[in-house]
């Protein structure tokens, strides 16, 4: 068992500075999931805390040891790669074994941890077979079989679900938020979605550009971003953003004017700094936080472009015409057609405020 | 016209045009199989005979007896399986290093390995023949016979290329279970590397079975002679033996076709693996 300290982690490719100093502390068995758009340096921080990397500043500790120099193998790490990358010439027990097999590991050992693995994963049936023989789900599976049989301090994955399907993917996601569970060991896990971030996650840290935006457990990023990039990247549908002008201030409150949305007016509370009347800021809304029109707060005409009806939920479309369209998610509105004539309520409490930098205004 | 009549035309159109440049690419080792049948002064007989006489084994055994043939094709076989074997480890290695490592002058290493396929063999041979027959003394030696074309710097790029293509996370997978690098290199890689290596094997094995010049240069004693340096000595001031060459040229050609039609999947499979993707 083993916790994960990053201190000031710096990683340059040639004269470019991909990662800038990042710190960030993983405690023992938690499940820790990097998110981020793609390019921002999750797959190349994972590969520095696995060791296939240089580290160009900083350290790594892994279990209260600095590893900078330590070999990958010598880390108490094991990883599953997006590729799965599984030895193609080999079946699936030797797949498995392969490791502890070119290692020396004890025969009877080597048998024991691959049942075990097996068992676990339920891949016992394939052992036999070769990857080339086995759907995506369960190659993934073996791969992740393979990091099991290391019986590992950390688990790190990269990426490890995002060649399945959508069904298969919450299927091997809930799988792999039990492996969690039954092993309790620390998992590092990296993806783009962040529906896998919010469902596995004790912690997310959420990447832009190699710096870190915010860490925190999920519904805490989700109810109170640091910024406007991670209220944008958590959370589906997107948060909705409307351009705003302070028009007043006071009472630890703000009075701002939607641009484009009709020039509607609404106070938000507001305890920090008060920017100065005539300034542009961004409001962001949930979906989701919309209410009926005239249910109080800020009523919004809406020119509805599209309705999706997924049975529960319905989603709005609306304003696209304005150049800022919005997304609506309500319960119970299977009526809701294509038009103008609608309206919709801004809960005044509910709204997050931005900086034109994209920090968060409280 | 159909597609079915398009498709038939085309084919009959492709006939026309291969079948002759097929017959005229079979005629001389047809007529090779058939002068090895006959007596030396039935080749020279002024109409052209086609097809095959009965001299065949007569003409194997003068010819053993000149030249002791058996023993030449075995010192054949030998050099060629040897050679094939440690071009094979070598270049592989080779090429592992190139597809693998990130080192300080590489590409000059490179460069250097690509400028040497430029360069024609005859350019080579005189200096590599002064060097290991006079500087080595080596003349007459099996390492002489080996060694001197190991390095096959076609064969290097080859297996370069096969290696680059192999996903990366492989090699990284096996890494981070400690595997070590060389281990990874025979586990791993090679046996990956399978199509591409069967490939290259028939290319050498070929290469240095059918090499004429550099042997016929370093091996003078007769103990020493592959079997197309001992056919070449048929050719004798006085008399040429043709039906005994034709003859050796058959034993020499029959095994290489035979090979190359069982391995013909292995050998089209690897040599396109450097194609496509
Ligand atoms: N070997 C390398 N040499 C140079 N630049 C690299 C190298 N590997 C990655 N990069 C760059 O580093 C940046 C981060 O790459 P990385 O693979 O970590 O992104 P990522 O967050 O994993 O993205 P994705 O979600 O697409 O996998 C990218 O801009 C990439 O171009
Ligand atoms: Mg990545």
């Amino acid at each position: 068992m083993a916790g994960v300290a990053l201190n000031n982690v710096v990683k340059n490719f040639g004269s470019v500075e991909i990662v800038h100093g990042v710190s960030l502390d993983v405690t023992d068995g938690e499940f820790v999931v990097f998110v981020g758009p793609s390019g921002c340096g999750k797959s190349t921080l994972l590969r520095m805390i696995a060791g296939l990397e240089d580290i160009s500043g900083g350290d790594i500790d892994i279990g209260g040891k600095m590893v900078n120099d330590v070999e990958p193998a010598d880390r108490g790490i094991a990883m599953v790669f997006q590729s799965y990358a599984l030895y193609p010439h080999m079946t699936v027990e030797q797949n498995l074994s392969f490791g502890l097999r070119m290692n020396g590991n004890d025969k009877a050992d080597t048998a024991r941890r691959v049942a075990n693995a097996a068992r676990i994963l339920q891949i016992e049936p394939l052992l036999q077979r070769r990857p080339k023989q086995l759907s995506g789900g369960q190659r993934q599976r073996v791969a992740i079989g393979r990091a099991i049989v290391r019986e590992p301090q950390v688990f790190l994955f990269d990426e490890p679900l995002s060649n399945l399907d959508a069904e298969l993917r919450v299927q091997m996601r809930v799988e792999i938020a039990r492996l969690h569970k039954e092993l309790g060991t620390t998992m590092i896990y990296v993806t783009h979605d962040q529906t896998e971030a919010m469902t596995l996650a004790d912690k997310i840290v959420v990447l832009r550009d190699g710096i870190i935006e915010q860490v925190g457990c999920p519904l805490d990023l989700y109810d109170d971003p640091a910024n406007q990039f991670v209220a944008g990247f958590i959370g589906s549908p997107k948060m909705n953003f409307m351009a705003a002008t302070v028009v007043a201030s006071g009472n630890g409150s703000l009075t701002v004017e939607l641009d484009k949305q009709g020039r509607a007016r609404l106070a938000a509370p507001l305890q920090g700094a008060v920017p100065a009347v005539g300034s542009k800021l961004t409001v962001g809304v949930r979906p989701e936080h919309f209410g009926a029109a005239g249910a109080g707060g800020t009523d919004i005409a809406l020119d509805i472009d599209v309705a999706e009806h997924l049975g529960s939920t319905s989603y709005i479309y609306a304003n696209t015409g304005s150049g800022e369209q919005l997304v609506i998610e309500r319960e119970e509105s299977r009526h809701v057609v294509r038009g103008v004539g609608a309206s919709a309520s801004i809960d005044a409490g509910r709204v997050y405020l931005f900086d034109i930098t994209g920090k968060r205004l409280r | 016209m159909s597609k079915s009549q398009r498709d038939r035309l085309q084919s009959i159109l492709l006939h026309l045009v291969l079948t002759p440049l097929a017959i005229i690419w079979v005629f001389p080792l047809w007529m090779m199989a058939v002068f090895s049948t006959m007596p030396d002064h039935g080749i020279f007989s002024p109409d052209l005979q086609l097809w095959f006489s009965d001299q065949f084994i007569a003409n194997i055994t003068n010819m053993q007896a000149d030249t002791d043939f058996v023993h030449a094709l075995s010192v054949s076989v030998g050099v060629a399986l040897i050679y094939t074997v440690l071009s094979v480890f070598l270049t592989s290695m080779a090429g592992w290093a190139l597809a693998r490592y990130e080192f300080i002058g590489k590409p000059i290493v490179i460069a250097i390995i690509l400028g040497t396929i430029t360069l024609p063999y005859f350019v080579v041979v005189i200096p590599q023949f002064v060097m290991v027959a006079r500087d080595f003394r080596l003349s007459n030696t099996w390492i002489a016979l080996i060694v001197p074309p190991l390095f096959n710097s076609l064969g290097v790029l080859f297996m370069r290329q096969a290696f680059s293509m192999m996903p990366a996370d492989l090699f990284d997978a096996a890494r981070v279970e400690g595997v070590k690098e060389w281990k990874i290199y025979l586990h791993i890689a090679l046996p990956l590397a399978r199509p591409t290596i069967a490939a290259l094997s028939i290319i050498l094995f070929l290469a240095s079975w059918n090499n004429y010049l550099w042997p016929l240069l370093i091996a003078t004693d007769r103990s020493m002679f592959t079997a197309p340096v001992a056919l070449g000595s048929l050719i004798g001031l006085t008399k040429v033996s043709w039906g005994g060459i034709m003859a050796g040229a058959v034993l020499l050609t029959a095994p290489m076709l035979v090979v190359f039609v069982l391995l013909q999947r292995h050998f089209i499979a690897g040599i396109a693996a450097g194609a496509i993707k």
